[in-house]
């Protein structure tokens, strides 16, 4: 750690970063977006934009279910509930003809609904209502340590299986006929949104961190002509926006989430109009 | 892709497949057989079970039956192979999906998002030309025209030559010609290529002018037989009399 500490002191000679926490802050966030960045091309591609807003809700739920329970390590009842909720959610996708807007809204809601009650009743709301907004200014060398593995996680798994991915996201019947295991794999998918969305969502707050998914790959989706383009152009706006957000926070004093997002959203109305311009 | 003409002597026998969803019987011991160099026709109304049966051959929804390849020559049952070209796909206009993209994505292994393969892609481009649909590799998939996708699609399936070929036939976003233009492309490939071939169709017409057998589907099979023998059976008219 204290040698990334001086690489980045000497290649970065401003004065925010003499502070650990924005030193911290920063290898999180070069960490994170492009995790986020390239699990967002598939949602996008999936139309699931709804699917990982829920899931980040169901963060609450997961909160209040461990507090009750008794667990001390809230990260742990965090991600077990997101798990099951996301397999859970997509197993009933997969089972009725209902749209599937209206499943996940269904689902999101009583997640919402019962997490806030619970916690409420407990007394405990106002200690975890942090987690709204988020603040990656507080994040530590151990979140830093879980936030390497999932990136080596989500590396392996997309080189080994984005091909599949995307056959799926075609045409599930065609993928079939590929010999792929649609549903395995999907399953898969949806674990790692969920295991990477809670253990990022204390920093980047449940309000905001479905933007972080989605911005980046829908600004990268207006401009790419072909998917090397689409994940670099995603990986590389998500990096910027995270970037220039904290810095930007930092000298402004606004909250980095916020500020991350909006970058992200400009970012987007920019490409949008490359968009409009170039491809039409 | 190696032509060698069919040989008449391979036999899919699709047996007994029964499909229930929930408490609906959507497909009752549906029983077929193909041989290679035959292109089998299946028709029937909408809600009869059609995509079904393809999606039950290719397992995607479960079923009981079940699906035999068969050398008759040996008189060995082999591991089949399935190609198959569904009726749409799910693409937007100007995704950054290429033709590229989705056919690496389904031939091979080497990740579409890092850098293009030069052998793989010499190998698209050879398949694709088969199809006259070369020029097309570098295209967003969302920007091709219907003939153009169907070209496409029936590339990939091809690639590598199938026992079986299925085919769901497109009905939206092309047009008559281009519904001809497809049907000359799976005939072709039928004198071309050692395959079978298992078509859903739309069209009276062109099923009357190109199979070599028609299937009359209703939940189980109706009518089975040449297209002559279908189309002028007591069962067509009876089935289709309501319309």
């Amino acid at each position: 750690m204290e040698a990334i500490y001086g690489i980045l002191e000497a290649i970065l000679p401003f004065e925010f970063i003499e502070y650990a926490f924005m030193k911290n802050a920063l290898i999180a966030i070069i960490l994170v977006t492009p995790i986020f960045a390239i699990l967002g091309t598939m949602i996008v591609n999936n139309k699931m934009a709804f699917f990982s807003d829920a899931l980040g809700h169901s963060a609450l739920t997961g909160i209040a279910i461990g507090m009750v329970l008794g667990i001390s390590n809230i990260n742990i009842s965090m991600i077990f509930f997101a798990v099951v909720f996301a397999l859970l959610l997509n197993f009933v996708k997969n089972k009725t003809n209902y749209g599937t807007d209206t499943i996940i809204s269904v689902f999101s809601s009583i997640a919402i609904a019962l997490g806030l009650a619970m916690l409420s009743q407990s007394g405990n709301f106002n200690k975890y209502s942090s987690y709204l907004v988020g603040d990656i200014l507080s994040i530590n060398t151990t979140e830093i340590i879980y936030l390497f593995l999932a990136f080596i996680a989500v590396a392996l798994f997309w080189y080994f299986t984005f091909n599949k991915l995307n056959v799926i996201s075609i045409n599930t019947t065609l993928a079939k006929s590929r010999g792929i295991n649609t549903k395995l794999i999907d399953n898969i998918f949806v674990v790692l949104i969920a295991i990477i969305v809670m253990i990022s969502i204390r920093w980047i707050g449940i309000l905001l961190i479905n933007s972080l998914l989605i911005l980046p790959s829908a600004s990268s989706r207006n401009i790419a002509k072909n998917m090397r383009s689409y994940h670099l152009f995603s990986a590389f706006i998500s990096l910027f926006s995270g970037i220039a957000g904290l810095i930007i926070s930092y000298y402004w004093n606004i909250p980095t989430g916020p500020m991350i997002v909006l970058i992200s959203g400009i970012i987007y109305f920019i490409t949008f109009g490359i968009k409009k311009i170039v491809k039409e | 892709m190696k032509e060698q003409g069919a040989c008449g002597l391979h036999c899919t026998k699709i047996n007994n497949i029964s499909v229930r969803f929930g408490k609906e019987q959507v497909l009752k011991d549906v029983n077929i057989h193909i041989h290679c160099g035959q292109l089998t026709v299946i028709i029937g109304k909408n809600g009869a079970g059609k995509s079904t049966l393809l999606k039950a051959i290719l397992g995607e929804v479960e079923h009981t039956g079940n699906i035999k390849f068969i050398d008759m020559k040996s008189n060995l049952t082999k591991k089949i192979k399935i190609g198959y070209v569904p009726q749409s796909i799910n693409i937007e206009k100007h995704m950054p999906t290429t033709v590229y993209d989705l056919f690496a994505s389904c031939i091979c292994h080497i990740p579409i998002f890092l850098k293009k393969d030069k052998k793989i892609y010499e190998e698209i481009k050879e398949q694709l030309k088969l199809f006259g649909a070369e020029k097309l590799i570098d295209k967003s998939i969302g920007d091709l025209s219907g003939g153009e996708l169907q070209r496409v699609l029936l590339a990939i399936a091809t690639k590598p030559t199938p026992n079986l070929l299925v085919l769901d036939e497109p009905v939206s976003g092309i047009d008559k010609n281009g519904i001809r233009d497809f049907y000359e492309l799976v005939n072709s490939l039928k004198t071309k290529y050692d395959m079978s071939i298992l078509l859903v169709s739309h069209d009276f017409e062109l099923a009357k002018k190109y199979a070599d057998k028609v299937i009359l589907l209703d939940k189980q099979v109706i009518k089975e037989g040449t297209p002559e023998e279908v189309f002028s059976s007591l069962e067509f008219k009876n089935y289709f009399e309501e319309f």
